[in-house]
């Protein structure tokens, strides 16, 4: 039987996997694939709930993933409205351009 | 779940993500985020969550990625960016805040121990203890949930409506 | 100590004058002319009836009446209560008294004035604050009744406020007057003080009186204290009954009507320090060097307007140096320990240098409001009771046995020899032959000889009417008379005797040769004054501008004030506080531009906030 992977590894992975999200926000212009990345760093997250649920014993974990679903999709929701709604009234995509309430 | 297992999917998650990160057109970076979906749902069953994976596959990569493709479809979002990515500094300020978090979990890790449960009590994961916690303990989140999407409802409907 | 409730009246009756005057005064003008008068003839009336209540009390007695409890800050206390012994009741009856006669004489010079109701609320008004000032039991109590004058003095002088010299010469007063007030409070403090030191704390006169001990051992920055109160005391009195070196605003008060000037700066206000220093007189003589200093002040300030009344052409600006010159005459006898003459000159100068002024104001009146003597002369014809009431009093001034001010002039000087004050008495003695000069000179230049009258003036001449000539008429009574009140006695001051014979005989015939002197150059050879000033020349001129004093305080204190007041409105206010001010706000601006540039509008700007924030929140917690 190989040896089971140990929790910090999963931790890890979803360490690696919020990273990587998160720079996909910063960096990425097109609004949508920044919608994207954040639906990434969510699930990260939600990986990490589920190790640590499973490690300690405790249904919590699981409970949380899933609200956090939940609550991402009623965000996805909402935002993908807000994107609809720019588009409609002629605004660009690209987030360098959304920057009207500046100083 | 067993290592080598987890380090092959552990390496198909990384690339699939990277992906979605990296691909100048949003429809494959779409198509790239219901990959991961599909891989971590996997590694949900692999740690004894099986609800939470179905959960993940149903909600997820079948409602939530939809509806991306849905909006990237109808409003044809599907021109690759110029550019995609930001100026340099932004890029290398993003990059270190990345490793960053990654430094700091790595060194969270090594200072901290979590207790481990001596077993899995039975039927841990499934449908019943779910609902079981979810309707005794987190009672009040649940309705408030329940709350928070008739509020998102109205607004997207509000918000992405045709004014006349 | 008998209580009574007889002494409020004294005060509140002129108090009620005012509301009268001030609410109801413009539209009955015929009532003001009863009313005005009228109840400052009835506070004389109490004022008479409570003198003789004290008579019937057994030596020593004396009359108190509480009102109210006043102030009470910690364990300091002052009731508002009232006093009457033989000092305060003399004065009492000097101020209802000459007051009523002068509120008389009044209604018929201010007669048609726009301003007739006005006059009468602020005699009204001084008259209680006066009263209070003779009357109060305690200094603080004292204090209002001080600075209540000082403010009426303002308020009259200024009373013709149209013209801009009246209301400058108000100011004037008013502003020396709080040098000296303020000289006055610190002294107060400093007995509060030391007094409050050994757990005593109120400032009722009697209290001060039993508690001299505590005083006379006291010291305040290696001073004894009853000096430095004494001195200090003594400032305010030199504000107020103008000596050197705050006499100056005296003079300039003759811009107001000629009954306020009798009234205020001859027979009254300016009398209050020299009641004040004779009601603390206990504290006084715990500190002879400080009665030294009052007793020099008064002597040279005696001499030093003396002089100056003997150059000066404007009829009222002789009696207002004249006045200060008496008034030398008083602190005199009081630094020599004749406390008792001193108030026996204060009563005899209230009779003959109001009426001499009300004289002036009689003459002013019928010449239509000439002033200067040069243009007047001869005026006895036609002016038949002015002359001879203001007569009466020249003599009265001048020394002339056996009317008042002989009396009281020669207790005042032989206290200063027989104390061996020699310097001093002949210093007074000089001033008494100038003061018979003076005056003899006013007579002379106004009534006899020949006249110099204007045309438009002599047309306008003629005499007052009754309601002017009888108040003259009786003041001159007691002017001629007055010598024989037993003031002294009274106050429980009695002499070794009276003067020296030989005191006495020098004295009359320096005031003879005064007067002769003053009757050869202005009326028989009426060319040689001008001779012997061009004679003098240089020190003539000096005298007739009353040697530049105004002009020294001028460029001493009031054009450096100015300066400094300038730099402070133009440099200091505008540059630096509003400096700041202003810089505070452009520094708020200008940092606000630099920090809201963190506002790019750019969401993802603002994730990365978000993502730097948190990892240095993890950061603290995990590094912990």
């Amino acid at each position: 039987m190989p040896p089971t992977a140990p929790l910090t590894w999963y931790l890890g992975l979803s360490a690696v996997l919020f990273a990587i999200g998160a720079i996909g926000v910063l960096v990425r212009r097109n609004v949508i694939v920044i919608f994207m990345a954040i639906e990434l760093m969510l699930n990260a997250v939600n990986l990490t709930f589920v190790a640590l649920a499973r490690s300690l014993g405790s249904m919590d974990g699981q409970v949380i993933v899933f609200f956090v679903m939940t609550v991402a999709a009623a965000e996805a929701a909402v935002g993908l409205a807000i994107i609809i709604a720019l588009s409609r009234n002629g605004e660009t995509m690209n987030a360098d351009e959304l920057v009207t309430l500046r100083w | 779940m067993s290592a080598p297992i987890f380090l092959l999917l552990a390496a198909l998650v990384l690339a699939a993500a990277l992906t979605v990160v990296v691909h100048p057109s949003p429809v494959y970076s779409a198509c790239a985020l219901v990959v991961t979906l599909f891989l971590l749902s996997v590694f949900f069953i692999g740690l004894d969550a099986q609800l939470v994976a179905v959960l993940q596959v149903i909600v997820y990569a079948g409602a939530i990625v939809v509806l991306f493709l849905f909006v990237i479809m109808l409003l044809n979002l599907t021109q690759t960016e110029p550019r995609p990515t930001a100026g340099a500094p932004l890029v290398a300020v993003a990059v270190g805040g990345g490793i960053a978090v990654v430094a700091l979990v790595a060194t969270a890790l090594r200072r901290l121990t979590v207790p481990t449960a001596p077993g899995l009590p039975e039927g841990f994961g499934d449908t019943a203890a779910l609902a079981r916690r979810l309707f005794t303990a987190y009672l009040l989140p649940f309705e408030l949930t329940s709350v928070l999407l008739l509020v998102a409802i109205v607004g997207a409907v509000g918000l992405a409506k045709r004014r006349p | 100590m008998t209580p009574t409730t007889l002494l409020r009246w004294i005060i509140l009756l002129p108090a009620a004058g005012v509301l009268f005057h001030v609410f109801l005064g413009r539209r009955a003008t015929a009532a003001v002319k009863v009313v005005g008068p009228g109840l400052v003839g009835a506070a004389f009336a109490v004022a008479v009836a409570a003198g003789l209540r004290l008579r019937a009390l057994p030596e020593g007695g004396l009359l108190r009446d509480h009102l109210y409890t006043w102030i009470v800050a910690g364990p300091f206390r002052a009731e508002a209560a009232l006093r009457l012994d033989a000092l305060s009741a003399v004065m009492a009856l000097v101020v209802t008294g000459v007051g009523f006669l002068i509120h008389v004489y009044s209604v018929g010079y201010m007669h048609g004035d726009r301003g007739f109701a006005r006059y009468f609320a602020y005699l009204n008004l001084f008259t209680t604050a006066m009263l209070i000032l003779v009357l109060a039991d305690n200094l603080p109590l004292l204090f209002v009744g001080w600075e209540g004058v000082g403010l009426c003095s303002y308020l009259l002088i200024g009373f013709w406020y149209e013209k801009t010299e009246n209301a400058a010469a108000g100011k004037k007063a008013f502003l020396v007057n709080r040098i000296g007030d303020a000289g006055f409070l610190l002294g107060l403090f400093l007995l509060a003080w030391t007094l409050g030191r050994h757990g005593v704390w109120t400032l009722d006169v009697a209290a001060i009186e039993r508690h001299l001990d505590v005083l006379r051992t006291e010291t305040v920055g290696g001073w004894p204290v009853p000096l430095v109160v004494g001195l200090l005391l003594f400032v305010g009195a030199t504000g107020k009954s103008a000596q050197i070196p705050l006499y100056v605003w005296l003079p300039d008060a003759m811009a107001g009507p000629t009954p306020v000037s009798a009234l205020i700066h001859a027979a009254t206000m300016v009398t209050a320090g020299v009641y004040m220093i004779a009601r603390l007189h206990a504290v006084y003589a715990l500190a002879p060097a400080a009665l030294t200093v009052v007793a020099v002040v008064g002597a040279a300030t005696a001499l030093f307007a003396a002089v100056i009344a003997t150059a000066q052409t404007d009829i009222k600006r002789v009696l207002a140096y004249s006045t200060v010159s008496q008034l030398g005459y008083m602190f005199l006898g009081l630094g020599v320990g004749a406390t008792g003459a001193a108030i026996f000159h204060l009563v005899t100068h209230a009779f003959f240098k109001a009426l001499l002024f009300l004289g002036a104001g009689s003459v002013i009146h019928g010449l239509g409001g000439e002033q200067d003597m040069r243009r007047m002369g001869g005026l006895r014809a036609r002016l038949p009771v002015t002359f001879w009431t203001m007569t009466a009093a020249a003599l009265a001034i001048a020394g002339v046995p056996p009317l008042s001010g002989f009396f009281s002039k020669d207790e005042i000087l032989s206290s200063a020899f027989a104390g061996r004050h020699e310097v001093l008495g002949v210093v007074g003695l000089l001033a008494a032959a100038l003061t018979a000069y003076y005056t003899g000179r006013l007579v002379c230049l106004t009534f006899l000889g020949e006249s110099r009258v204007s045309p438009e003036a002599a047309h306008h001449l003629h005499e007052s009417p009754p309601v002017m000539t009888v108040p003259l008429a009786l003041l001159a009574v007691g002017a001629v008379a007055g010598g024989f009140l037993p003031v002294p006695a009274l106050l429980g001051h009695t002499g070794e005797g009276g003067p020296p014979l030989a005191l006495m005989a020098l004295a009359t015939g320096l005031a003879a040769a005064g007067l002769w002197l003053a009757y050869q150059l202005y009326v028989v050879r009426p060319d040689l004054p001008e001779t012997i000033a061009a004679r003098l020349g240089g020190f003539y001129g000096l005298v007739r501008d009353k040697f530049r004093v105004d002009e020294l305080y001028d460029a001493l204190v009031v054009r450096p004030l100015f300066a400094a007041a300038d730099v402070g409105a133009r440099g200091i206010d505008p540059k630096l506080i509003d400096g700041v001010v202003n810089g505070t706000g452009v520094l708020v601006a200008a940092t606000s531009g630099v920090w809201r540039r963190l506002q790019t509008g750019n969401v993802q700007h603002y994730a990365l906030s978000f993502l730097i924030g948190a990892l240095l929140l993890l950061g603290y917690y995990v590094g912990r």
